[in-house]
């Protein structure tokens, strides 16, 4: 910072960025608040920002209405059980890709990348029938296996841009010093690797949470997570913003904390390393 | 440095995760195609049989199918629009020294992080209903109208939506490009004379030009399969307004069961996609050699 910036300029920009960035936040904030009201506040004319009776009761209701509870553990169980299953698969490829490249090394990274774009349409039917005729449509396991292969490529070529930083030369030094295999592994490459293979892992949770071709058109009620379940406010009946909104808060709030911490993680993942 | 010994490891270690893939990718794709040259219905069960090209002179015959790609290529073309534009200025501004610059950006990038289905109703409801929705509230104060946004502009509903969700990619990526450009070349620019818009298009721009195609590239594949802000907001209406391919193809396979017709959509799709994907794999596959 060479320059010296004017204190006027600074305050004009200061204020120029923040109305920006709270009329982008705004519809999250929006959300949040109405989930507090009643559901006679939330459609009242003039809306009120934060002068409402403060009530806890939609929160409790949409667990009491249809058990909120069994959605988000459908959730948690599709993203956390797809990324684990994603890392088992990837991290021993990604590693031999980064640690032993071959010519094809290249190829073989551009095709799995290749397959991320084939459009989920491309492959709806053949998938949905052979779920139905294996018994698998709405159920959790299909959906596991199929958000692990919609994201292997992505959890591939994060965790390879990740390892490819590691640096060779302490592999040997190790190896020199008549460390075992064993030992190499957990005492040098774990350490070395765990903060990329984290960074990975909350990406793709991330990305498997907010999925909504598969989970939507591969479930139906007793593994639908939440994006179907809010999705069922599509057509509601009666007054529901505040329902919805509360709804809406728990569903997003988990994953946008996480994404907050992850954003750096967030460029690198989803441009493969294009972009640093 | 890779013997014998550990280049058949690394064959092992590697193949769960190409041989997966392949599966996942071939085995589908291949059933799609078979089915896209049969007559398949699933409601008429046992009654396949083989048409050649039927379903693709059908699909590519329908007056929807237009409609559709129209439809599609308007939504990609408005999103990136909007995200790309106004990702730029937006980097642009998050660059300068302001108070509370990690809060801004915290605020900035949130609605990427939101569940489709969430926004697609968040903004239906509270923002676009006609009565209650906070822009009928807005207009009606100044003495306008209300837009009825779905019934009168339902792609454009869409797009807005969707927008909302990927300015904040497209503001991040071009902000972390922007941060490594060079300041002493800013500087150098500067006392040479150079005002503000030539600094930005002689300099800045071209600096920015490899992340805005990588912008430009990734929106465009994901913006393609857009779906769940379809379902939730417009069900594709009224009529065929809001009607994207993608959501053509779930219509005809999983509401109208034409098996057959849904998967000649869908291999179309796959066509149009691998046109975008050849200019992205170009990049990305320079950048390894890097």
């Amino acid at each position: 910072m060479a320059r010296a910036v004017s204190t006027r300029r600074k305050w004009i920009t200061t204020i120029v960025a923040w109305t920006i960035g709270l009329a982008l936040f705004f519809p999250i904030l929006w959300t949040f608040l109405t989930s507090f009201k009643t559901e006679g506040e939330a459609i009242a004319t003039p809306p009120s920002l934060m002068f409402f009776n403060w009530t806890l009761e939609n929160y409790v209701e949409v667990q009491a209405r249809s058990n909120y509870l069994k959605y988000f553990s459908n959730s948690i169980i599709i993203a956390v059980g797809s990324t684990i299953v994603g890392l088992l698969i990837a991290v021993p490829a990604a590693w031999a890709m980064a640690f032993s490249p071959t010519k094809r090394t290249k190829e073989i990274l551009l095709w799995m990348l290749s397959t991320k774009m084939l459009p989920a349409v491309g492959v709806l039917v053949p998938i949905y029938l052979l779920f139905r005729d294996a018994g698998l449509l709405d159920s959790r396991i299909g959906l596991v296996g199929v958000l692990t292969m919609v994201n292997l490529p992505i959890i591939v070529w994060m965790l390879y841009t990740y390892f490819r930083e590691i640096p060779g030369e302490i592999l040997e030094a190790a190896r020199m010093d008549g460390a075992s295999l064993a030992k190499e592994i957990v005492y040098v490459l774990t350490p070395m690797a765990l903060p990329g293979i984290a960074s990975t892992m909350l990406l793709n949770i991330i990305l498997a949470w907010n999925e909504a071709f598969w989970t939507l058109n591969l479930t139906a009620s007793s593994a639908a997570p939440l994006t179907a379940f809010i999705a069922a406010y599509s057509s509601p009946e009666g007054l529901f913003w505040a329902k919805l909104s509360a709804a809406s808060t728990l569903a997003v709030a988990p994953i946008l904390i996480m994404g907050w911490f992850s954003q750096r993680q967030l460029i690198r993942g989803l441009t493969f390393g294009a972009v640093k | 440095m890779a013997t014998m010994h550990t280049r058949s490891t690394a064959r092992l270690m590697m193949a769960p995760a190409v041989v997966s893939l392949l599966l996942w990718m071939a085995v589908p794709l291949g059933m799609t195609i078979w089915f896209s040259l049969l007559r398949y219905n699933l409601l008429m069960p046992g009654m396949e049989e083989w048409t050649g090209f039927t379903n693709y002179r059908y699909f590519l015959t329908d007056p929807a199918f237009f409609t559709a790609i129209a439809n599609t290529l308007l939504m990609v073309g408005g999103v990136l629009l909007i995200s790309v534009g106004g990702g730029i200025a937006l980097a642009l501004l998050l660059d300068q020294a302001f108070f509370g610059q990690g809060i801004v950006r915290l605020l900035v990038i949130a609605p990427f992080f939101v569940m489709p289905t969430v926004s697609a109703l968040v903004w239906k409801n509270m923002f676009m209903n006609p009565v209650y929705g906070l822009f009928a509230m807005v207009a009606r104060f100044f003495g306008l109208e209300p837009v009825d946004w779905f019934a009168e502009v339902p792609l454009f509903s869409i797009i807005m939506i969707v927008a909302w969700q990927w300015l904040p990619f497209a503001t991040l990526i071009l902000l972390t490009a922007l941060q490594s450009l060079d300041e002493e070349q800013k500087e150098a620019a500067e006392m040479d004379g150079a005002g503000p818009l030539s600094r930005f298009i002689y300099i800045v721009l071209p600096h920015l030009s490899r992340a805005i195609t990588v912008v430009i590239l990734i929106q465009t594949i994901f913006l393609l399969s857009i779906f769940a802000e379809i379902l939730v907001t417009t069900n594709g209406g009224p009529g065929l307004q809001s009607t994207t391919l993608t959501y053509l193809v779930y219509v005809q396979a999983l509401l109208q069961f034409d098996v057959g017709s849904a998967s000649a959509g869908g291999i179309i799709a796959v066509i149009l996609a691998n046109i975008v994907a050849i200019f992205l794999m170009r990049i990305v596959g320079k950048n390894l050699d890097a």
